[in-house]
């Protein structure tokens, strides 16, 4: 049966039973897509050497994730919570200064 | 006080859109369903009924506009039939997912090819399981009632849910019958207003038909299977209350002569009328012949149907639709498995008749009885038996 309550903050994957979904799945807080972890559906991951690395913010762009922000030193890192390890910015980087690894448990 | 007039079903089912005060109707037209929607363009265009009329180039775009428009708030009606409704099929979906109460009239008629723009089911049973309320009418008066109790129902705030009101083409939508169109203050005190608890509104935004990942797709559809089945309850309500306000009554299963009778017939539809003769003169004849008619095909009323059919000895279903390969038509093969738990039971005979528009007159409904009550007793190697076909 129908809810009419406006449901607190999404939880994350697995927490929801039926009985607690807003009426049609909706979602009633904007950007909440922000809490969808897509880091588990990397099989590699991006690792950086600083010391190739001249920040010029070319991974920055290419990623289409969006997931690569400046850090305070001024480089460029990849957040793993959202990085699905497609390797386009170890492919772009005009140093070399990003290796793809293969994620082990 | 309303009056008893003589109206082609069509526009009178029109004028029940208008009496409920659509705000958006949405739609293209195909024979048989044309003469509703061009009359609704009629009223909006000559200001009767103050409501957006969007013609729209497809009915999968009739759909998604209607879509649109109820995820708004707006109270939103379309029709269609047979090719169109198919055009439309996976949007259908979406409207029950996204549980928005748009009601929708399906002028019934059979599919392609070959062409036929006659009656039958099998537009029906493409959409079955779309997840829409689905209820059969069998004349002008019932689809004039039931579109205004399908945006009652619909809207209700337990439902919340698409509701599509079944009417056969030409056989009903072509044909002047009496009707009687309720007075719009009646129409008004019975009918609440619409207001869908959680639109679309740029003040305070929702995301409707979001992805939904493997984590939490099967809630989604359980919670959608939960409350369609409880929409029953919502669904006698309304027609208790339609009953106490306009005096004419509705229920899931309506049955005719059929309390103790051993041979039961089951139909759905306009063919309803015609068995109905039959049985008065099979009855007449002493026959212990009784008739029921399906009248809620979604929810389908499993509570209702076995309490209809508990004390008869065989049961004759006839099906307007053909499921090709399968177990024959698909109300039978739904009645079969609904009763086959229980410890008493009628034979169940099955029929496929009345395709694309092919008449079952009262002699035929006789042949058919017959038919049954003598396969009941020798059995028969077929699933289900064809209806007047020719060698």
């Amino acid at each position: 049966m129908a809810k009419t309550k406006v449901k607190s903050k999404a939880r994350a994957e697995g927490e929801l039973g039926w009985k607690e979904l807003e009426i049609g799945c909706f979602i009633t807080e904007p950007g909440n897509s922000s809490q969808f972890k897509t880091g588990d559906w990397r099989s590699r991951r991006p690792v950086l050497d600083l010391s190739k690395c001249n920040k010029c913010t070319l991974c920055y762009y290419y990623c289409p994730e969006g997931c690569i922000a400046k850090t305070p030193e001024g480089y460029f890192q990849a957040d793993l919570f959202y990085c699905k390890g497609c390797g386009i910015c170890a492919t772009e980087c005009p140093k070399d200064a990003i290796t793809m690894v293969e994620e082990e448990k | 006080m309303a009056k008893r007039v003589g109206l082609e079903v069509s526009i009178a089912l029109a004028d029940a859109v208008k009496l409920a005060n659509a705000d958006v109707v949405a739609a293209y037209p195909i024979t048989p369903q044309t003469h509703i929607v061009e009359h609704l363009a009629e009223l909006v265009a000559n200001g009767e009924l103050k409501a957006s009329y969007i013609p729209v180039e497809s009915e999968h775009s009739a759909m998604s506009a209607c879509l649109g428009a109820s995820a708004v708030g707006a109270r939103t009606f379309t029709a269609t039939a047979s090719q169109g409704l198919e055009l439309m099929h996976e949007v259908l979906y979406v409207a029950s997912a996204l549980r928005l109460p748009i009601v929708m009239a399906v002028a019934n008629r059979a599919l392609s090819a070959p062409i036929s723009i006659w009656s039958d089911h099998s537009d029906v049973m493409a959409v079955r399981d779309t997840g829409w309320i689905q209820i059969f009418v069998e004349n002008g008066q019932e689809a004039v009632d039931n579109v205004i109790c399908g945006f009652h129902i619909g809207e209700d705030i337990r439902v919340l849910l698409p509701v599509m009101i079944h009417l056969d083409g030409f056989s009903l939508t072509h044909v002047i019958e009496p009707v009687i169109l309720p007075e719009q203050s009646e129409v008004d005190r019975f009918l609440p207003l619409f207001k869908y608890p959680l639109p679309l509104d740029p003040g305070k935004p929702v995301t409707m038909g979001a992805f939904g990942p493997p984590f939490i797709y099967t809630e989604v559809k359980w919670a959608q299977e939960v409350n369609l089945e409880a929409a029953k309850e919502v669904i006698l309500e309304c027609w208790q209350k339609f009953g106490k306000t306009f005096g004419r009554h509705y229920s899931p299963v309506e049955s005719y002569h059929s309390e103790g009778a051993k041979v039961l017939l089951m139909t759905m539809g306009s063919l309803s009328e015609t068995a109905m003769v039959a049985v008065d003169k099979m009855r007449g004849e002493g026959k212990d012949v009784g008739l029921l008619k399906l009248r809620l095909w979604r929810p389908f009323p499993f509570a209702e149907f076995r309490q209809a059919v508990k004390d008869a000895e065989v049961l004759i279903v006839l099906d307007r639709a053909l499921s090709f390969g399968g177990p024959g038509g698909p109300v039978c093969s739904e009645v079969k498995a609904a009763l086959y738990h229980e410890a008493k039971k009628p034979k169940v005979i099955g029929f496929i008749g009345g395709l694309g528009g092919r008449d079952i007159s009262m002699s035929g409904f006789e042949e058919m009885v017959n038919q049954g009550i003598e396969i009941a007793q020798t059995g028969s190697e077929r699933e289900f038996e064809i209806f007047g076909v020719r060698e």
